[in-house]
């Protein structure tokens, strides 16, 4: 057998337990290939735990285990990098507990946090940097590491307290639609619960809309009177937050 | 102008894991070198790559990696040669060093070091791999034995001659595993000195120590979660007679104590070189 149909064989071990291998291998292949198929495994579990361990936390080792077996059985890994493995977790979690979307959403969070952590350097702005801009022109650049999602329930709070070894609260749906956004400041990632009008002018400003094509999309969704306060708040949050790496001006 | 050799480093080192990170950072560690683990830095930025900066600026560093494949029959991925070789000239390493191993074919990665065939053909495609890595990465490789829990009824050659054979033909070097030769010797029932007298001498740049377990059905596993075994030290002062100039390394990945405990046994792995050295 030449060196790729050797290795197709170990492959389909690994992912199927498929047997051709067996022929090959000197001595009992039993024990041997025992040791290759158990490592493969443990090794993947154990990547998901230290990636989810909010989700672990939450779920508990026999739930989260058998979640983690599921996931590595019907999503082989194919990335250069171990790390990449948790990509898709929450849609694994999110298909086993259809009626617990916490669970996804907290996946999500924990995968979030993971990739802003050595995500792309960027250097925000000061406050003081926007002086004389015209805002109607304006385009905000963002953070790469940014990252949002929508959310449906409490799963910001559950995280916090889980990470802080504290009870968690029960789980619950949220009354209004809420989202959650990821970004690194510094060296350390964060996260904050928004409101859908922020996500939406956050993923118009990600997208490159103009401030005042932002502060048109708010003003459709209440009081004109009100969005100067809305918009200025939000742009404050956003160069509090260490948001904003650039303005330009077309 | 592309290296085309490595120099010899015979110093003594550690390898850099997050529990330690701030003891490195304090810069007061007695070693002379650290190893870092080339993936964990292969990240757009952040803190990998800040700790890494700074640990660079205190330490010589090797660079080792878990993920080139260098035995995929299917070739070596040049996006993670391109990666890698940005991390290297960034950190300008006393080596680039990864396994004798596969760890995945056609898209499919383990994300563990699988082990090769010792075959004419296996030996065409590594040798193809490493000429192609080295021309990307502008250095020499070091390439190290895995710990293998099996042998191929094709096999046509002890694994001490794929390596010097390997070495031959690409001019790579050898990061020798003193406890991989053991706990292979142990697997698969060969003399672990024949082993040692089996590999070119002049190729070894790096020796790494490590601890292993029993799993209780007759294999010896390459765990990296014990101190280095009785029997894997007197290897060790068998290689300090065979090997001169060779950095030493211990290495820990799992239950990683105290940074004392592996100076304390980096501390014998010195006394041992001193000793021969002596005796010599």
């Amino acid at each position: 057998m030449n060196l790729l149909a050797l290795q197709r064989s170990m492959r389909e071990h690994l992912i199927r337990g498929a047997g051709e291998i067996r022929g090959q291998i000197q001595g009992d292949p039993s024990p041997r290939l025992a040791v290759y198929h158990h490592a493969y495994r443990s090794q993947l579990v154990d990547c998901l735990r230290d990636t989810f361990e909010r989700v672990w936390a939450w779920l508990g080792d026999v739930r989260f285990e058998a979640a983690a077996r599921w996931h590595i059985e019907s999503r082989p890994p194919h990335s250069w990098t171990l790390s990449d493995y948790g990509d898709e977790f929450d849609r694994t979690l999110s298909g086993l507990y259809p009626d617990d979307r916490e669970v996804a959403e907290i996946a999500w969070l924990d995968w979030s946090l993971r990739r802003a952590f050595d995500g792309p350097d960027a250097t925000p702005i000061a406050p003081d940097a926007l002086s004389g801009i015209d805002w109607d022109g304006a385009i905000l650049h963002i953070v790469p590491t940014l990252r949002m999602t929508s959310i449906s329930t409490n799963c910001a709070a559950i995280w916090t307290s889980l990470s802080e070894e504290k009870t968690p609260p029960l789980a619950a749906r949220l009354h209004a639609p809420m989202a959650l956004r990821v970004w690194r400041k510094e060296l350390s990632p964060h996260f904050r619960a928004v409101d859908s009008i922020e996500q939406q002018a956050l993923l118009m400003a990600c997208h490159g809309a103009t401030f005042a094509a932002i502060c048109s999309a708010i003003a459709a969704r209440m009081e004109p009177s009100k969005v100067p306060e809305v918009a200025g708040s939000l742009l404050a949050g956003w160069l509090q937050d260490g948001l904003i790496i650039t303005v330009e001006n077309r | 102008m592309p290296a085309t050799s490595v120099a010899s480093f015979a110093g003594f080192g550690l390898g850099l894991r997050p529990p330690h990170y701030q003891d490195f950072l304090g810069g007061n560690v007695p070693i002379d070198f650290v190893e870092v683990i080339s993936e964990n830095f292969m990240v757009k930025g952040g803190q990998p790559l800040n700790i890494l900066a700074a640990i660079g600026d205190r330490y010589p560093v090797a660079m080792h990696g878990v993920s080139m494949s260098i035995g995929s029959a299917d070739g070596i991925k040049l996006d993670y040669l391109l990666r890698l070789k940005a991390l290297a000239d960034r950190v300008q390493p006393l080596w680039v060093s990864d396994h004798l191993c596969w760890t995945g074919i056609e898209g499919f990665n383990s994300h563990d070091l699988l082990p090769l065939p010792y075959t004419e053909d296996a030996m065409r495609i590594v040798c193809e791999n490493i000429l192609l890595a080295q021309d990307v990465l502008e250095r020499p490789l070091l390439l190290e034995n895995p710990s293998t829990y099996m042998n191929f009824a094709d096999d046509a050659m002890s694994e001490w001659a794929f390596l010097s054979e390997m070495c031959r033909r690409t001019g790579c070097y050898v990061l020798l595993d003193v406890n991989n030769i053991y706990v292979s010797a142990s697997n698969h029932g060969f003399d672990p000195l024949a082993y040692l007298a089996g590999v070119p001498a002049e190729r070894v740049r790096q020796i790494h120590l490590a601890g292993h377990s029993d799993n209780g059905r007759g294999l010896l596993i390459d765990t990296h979660d014990h101190p280095v075994s009785d029997p894997v030290w007197s290897l060790y002062r068998a290689a300090c007679a065979r090997f001169s100039g060779v950095a030493t390394m211990i290495e820990r990945d799992d239950d990683i104590p105290p940074l004392s405990e592996l100076l304390a046994e980096l501390d014998l792995a010195r006394a041992l070189a001193a000793a021969w050295q002596r005796a010599a």
